[in-house]
């Protein structure tokens, strides 16, 4: 059975219609590329997943269980679509770390707030509120930066500051992360550190959508391939399939612009 | 005569210190409200509010006093605030507090949406509440943004505070002034300005510390 169900997601703002009825499926364990040109709706996806935009029309199904249906009309609460967003972690173009935090500081604040507001939302229930700041580390050591847990944001190159970030959502334990474009903010010799971490929680099999222009990562990590254009996949399947065999004459067009580049 | 003017100019500047003690307590909370409503998405209510900013923005404070101060008596022929110096006081307060209100709402205003929004962004997918966010989050980095414009619109008042005079109140600037009528000596005027000197001073070095504070992240 699938670990997440998309199905038939519609979105617009205003009069632009972003996704046209996006449908799409992940076991777990999978790691799924979402590549196309920008202003195909790829981040949009990610968006409507995490609930920062509210999708017009389709369903999101976690497991065996409904998360958002369009056609309920009955408005979500707040506290309904915040136990929805732990389901999903997402890690930012341009990390959004909070500045006032340090390093280790980021990545113990929501699970801090968590167990203490509302513990029986909280995802990593087994960990006591006193084990928080040891479990956060460790999360922080898996992604090299277990030196740096006291440096503020602004004291962190581009590539840690993505690193803490990644830190940070993995220490919410969702079931699906969510990757936006992860290393476009970065420099071009930073991006390695952060694609590192990225390939390493493939291999360890976290379940994970990574939304990025880096078609040789997508091609070498993935298990599968979302072509996104124009708000529709126009074409999906395993990396072989999708940058070797394209069908859709529109996907070989786009990757032709990038073997163009090299 | 020096002991007499000290005392005298001290007196004045107790009332000065009043205004401004009271003014601040009155016109920040005043002002963390205007500028919700200038945020909010009541079309009706942020309309009335930014027009009514625009006004007290757009004219000056020395009108204001005025109006405030005279109006009631001369439009409705009713002096709400009362006779003597105590009514001259409570003018003066309701008018800074309104002023001051409004100029603190729009740095205030300023403040917050000059957060980007991914801070708030990021906060929501971690699961966190809207209040989490912008106790946890947001605040500090408003405040950090917001304490240099603060603290000139701060300095500011102390010397705004003069403008009272117009309506007679014997704050600083009118306690200097009594000595040319009563004793034809002009200095005690030109003395109060180290009053106002030495506490915008003051301010400047306990504004520059909280700065210094702040210091330790960027936004």
């Amino acid at each position: 059975m699938s670990l997440l169900e998309v199905n038939n997601l519609k979105k617009s703002f205003g009069k632009n219609t972003v996704l046209k009825g996006v449908s799409f499926s992940l076991d777990k364990g999978q790691t799924l590329s979402v590549i196309g040109p920008s202003g195909g709706g790829k981040t949009t996806i990610l968006r409507c997943l995490n609930f920062l935009e509210i999708p017009d029309e389709g369903t999101v199904k976690v497991g065996d269980e409904i998360i958002f249906d369009a056609a309920q009309t009955a408005r979500l609460s707040d506290r309904e679509i915040r136990k929805n967003r732990l389901h999903f972690g997402l890690v930012f173009q341009d990390f959004n770390l909070f500045p006032q935090y340090t390093a280790l500081g980021n990545i113990m604040l929501a699970p801090k707030l968590q167990a203490a507001s509302s513990p029986e939302m909280s995802r990593e229930k087994n960990i006591p509120p006193e084990r928080i700041e040891e479990y956060c580390l460790e999360i922080l050591d898996r992604v090299g930066l277990a030196d740096k847990k006291d440096h503020y944001p602004h004291q962190l190159s581009g590539g840690q500051k993505q690193r803490v970030a990644i830190a940070r959502a993995m220490a919410m334990n969702p079931e699906i992360l969510f990757f936006d474009e992860p290393t476009s903010a970065l420099d071009p010799e930073l991006t390695g550190e952060v694609l590192k971490v990225i390939r390493r929680l493939s291999e360890e099999k976290m379940t994970m959508i990574i939304v990025t222009h880096e078609m040789g990562f997508a091609k070498n990590v993935s298990d599968q391939i979302i072509f996104m254009d124009n708000g529709l996949i126009a074409e999906q399947g395993t990396p072989e399939e999708v940058f070797n065999h394209p069908k859709n004459p529109r996907t070989l067009e786009f990757l032709r612009g990038y073997t163009g580049l090299e | 005569m020096f002991a007499n003017v000290l005392s005298a100019l001290s007196i004045g500047f107790l009332k000065t210190l009043e205004i401004f003690g009271l003014t601040l307590v009155g016109a920040i909370p005043l002002g963390l409200l205007i500028c919700l409503g200038a945020m909010t998405r009541i079309r009706v209510v942020k309309y009335v509010i930014r027009f009514l900013v625009w006004v007290i923005r757009g004219t000056p404070l020395m009108l204001q006093l005025l109006v405030i101060y005279y109006g009631p008596g001369l439009i409705i022929g009713d002096n709400w605030w009362g006779s003597g110096e105590h009514g001259r006081f409570i003018a003066t307060i309701v008018a800074f507090i309104i002023n001051y209100a409004c100029y603190f709402s729009e740095i205030f205003r300023g403040g917050i949406q000059s957060i980007p929004v991914g801070q708030q962004e990021a906060g929501f997918v971690l699961g966190l509440t809207k209040a989490q966010i912008f106790f946890r989050i947001t605040l500090l980095q408003v405040v950090k943004r917001i304490v240099p414009p603060m603290s000139n619109e701060i300095i500011t008042l102390v010397k705004d505070t003069s403008l009272s005079r117009i309506i007679a109140l014997q704050e600083l600037i009118w306690a200097g002034q009594s000595f040319m009528k009563s004793a034809g000596i002009i200095w005690p005027l030109f003395f109060t300005g180290i009053y106002y000197l030495a506490f915008s001073g003051i301010l400047t070095v306990v504004f520059n510390r909280i700065e210094k504070k702040l210091e330790f992240f960027r936004v």
